[in-house]
């Protein structure tokens, strides 16, 4: 009798608990950051670390904690972040941005300040509208906070502290983290309207080609023709779009720990959001010279949003064209109109 | 000076996670936080291993050399400590720490994870010796008082060894050699760059 019910009570408790458990199972899915088991049984600590060093994974197992991520044992990735963290991005970032700074203090030097050949006509054209100005000022204003504070994190340590003291220097740079994961959002925000506002004017084509062999008229007085935007702008614009970004979806994986990946992602994330900015602050470094010492008339465009008409044609001069001929359509109707500039 | 270490005989750790209940318990350890915790590797497998881990008190701590804000320090015991008042809760010693040790009070994943958390080998902070102030951010400091960790010193099994390293290791080599087998101290090769051989 006995012997009959231990099977059938076997299969009962299997059902019982087993199954339950297989579903369990099912329903969490794949645990994130299981480490790359499993492990050789005779291996031991130093073997297993070692190894684990050399093939880029991890040690880990099962953790009764409620605390998925404490179940990884050992981690030798993050040595490889350390010296991504403290040689690699100090080298890339300073090399960038302080050799940005050098271009273009030797250009300052020997080019100087870009005139308008011509000289001031003293009439004016629209160049950027309110709305425009205000989505460039909103994503460069944050980025400016983003990026001193982001070059803080890494550099100031060195450069700061020792100046100011740990405390001074622990307060600046904890307001400075606010400042950098709430700026996040405008700068965010910022790079979706610039590339919504000014995608149709950005798109490469032929004419970038021949502004580009003739370095947009840097070195010379020659104006190579170039429509609402040149090739150099252009750059500036994808550099912002893909590099913004990048930026920021690698740095909202930061303000989010464990929300999208485990530490792997994380480090693969600070990883990226590094040497994007260091080489976007480079980048903007020349887009800010360039747009306010580097170069007379330039600044109005994105201050009063009104150019001059002459700086306007010798840098866009097809830009200009177009809207001389949107101007004589527009009024073409209206008896003893004269389009600007026509006089 | 002693050299403080941890060692984890792994062929003695009967996974009974009392280290880490002895550990919250002995500094207020807030919820979210395990200073110390029991990692099962093969569970259910051959080779089934259980290790308690928490921070190794690293030679050239990698912590150290990342954090923006150099808030860490080395005690004359070689314990790797931290001054949470100028700790900005950036999560970098936490991404370059092989074992995991660095945790953050979740009190808001956005912007604010507060201070970074960690053991202080009962070792506690920068504050002066056992005072309120520095029970309330680092715990007990034992150390001061002529005792080693908690986690250590009431482990059933003895699997958990802390204390100066060359005295720790020699139990170890002496037990390995008494029993036949050993699987090695865990996180030595990483944190301290040696290797136990028996």
């Amino acid at each position: 009798m006995i012997a009959r019910i231990l099977p059938a009570l076997a299969v009962a408790c299997a059902l019982a608990f087993g199954l339950p458990a297989a579903a369990q199972v099912q329903m969490g899915g794949p645990v994130v950051g299981v480490p790359t088991n499993p492990v050789s049984p005779t291996a031991t600590a130093d073997e297993l670390e070692l190894e684990k060093a050399l093939t880029r994974g991890r040690i880990g197992g099962r953790i009764s904690i409620p605390d998925e991520q404490a179940s990884n044992l050992v981690q030798p990735a993050g040595r490889d972040w350390r010296t991504f963290h403290n040689r690699t991005l100090t080298w890339v970032g300073g090399i960038a941005v302080l050799g940005m700074l050098g271009i273009i203090a030797m250009f300052y030097a020997t080019r100087g300040r870009i005139e308008i050949d011509a000289g001031r006509s003293g009439r004016t054209i629209q160049r950027f509208n309110l709305l425009e100005r205000s989505a460039h000022w909103m994503t460069a204003g944050s980025f400016v906070v983003l990026a001193l504070t982001g070059l803080n994190l890494t550099f100031g340590r060195w450069l700061i502290l020792p100046l100011i003291g740990p405390e001074a220097f622990a307060t600046i740079t904890l307001w400075g983290k606010y400042a950098h994961n709430y700026l996040s959002f405008p700068f965010t925000l910022g790079v979706v309207l610039l590339f919504l506002l000014w995608v149709k004017d950005n798109i490469p084509n032929g004419r970038d080609v021949g502004w580009l062999k003739a370095a947009g008229g840097l070195f010379g007085h020659d104006h190579p023709a170039a429509g609402r935007f040149n090739a150099g702008q252009k750059m500036v614009f994808w550099i912002t779009v893909i590099g913004g970004t990048l930026v920021a979806v690698s740095g909202y994986v930061l303000i989010f720990p464990f929300w999208a990946t485990d530490i792997a992602g994380q480090q693969l994330a600070h990883i990226v959001h590094g040497v994007i900015s260091v080489l976007m602050i480079a980048a903007m470094l020349g887009h800010i010279y360039i747009g306010s010492v580097g170069m007379e008339g330039a600044f109005d465009a994105m201050g009063s949003g009104q150019v001059d008409v002459n700086w306007a044609r010798e840098h866009h001069s097809l830009w200009v064209e177009d809207e001389m001929k949107k101007a004589r359509e527009t009024i073409a109707g209206t008896p003893g109109a004269r389009t600007q500039g026509a006089d | 000076m002693a050299r403080m270490k941890f060692l984890c005989d792994s062929d003695r750790c009967i996974e009974c996670n009392a280290c880490v209940t002895a550990c919250k318990n002995e500094h207020e350890v807030p919820w979210g936080i395990n200073r110390r915790r029991v990692v099962t590797i093969n569970d259910g497998k051959p080779g089934e291993r259980s290790i308690s881990m928490a921070c190794m008190h690293c030679t050239d701590a990698p912590c150290a050399a990342v954090c923006p804000t150099n808030c860490f320090y080395t005690t004359a015991d070689a314990v790797v400590l931290h001054d949470k008042d100028t700790c900005i809760g950036c999560g970098y010693c936490f991404y370059a720490c092989p074992f995991g040790a660095p945790q953050y009070p979740r009190v808001g994943n956005f912007g604010s994870r507060g201070k970074m958390d960690k053991c202080t080998y009962c070792a506690g902070g920068p504050q002066a010796d056992n005072t309120g102030v520095e029970y309330v951010q680092y715990g007990a400091n034992r150390l001061a008082e002529g005792k080693l960790p908690i986690c250590a010193e009431m482990c059933s099994t003895k699997a958990l060894l802390a204390g100066d390293g060359d005295m720790i290791a020699s139990i170890y080599r002496e037990r390995v050699q008494r029993r036949g087998y050993g699987a090695g101290a865990w996180g030595w090769r990483t944190a301290y760059k040696e290797t136990l051989s028996v």
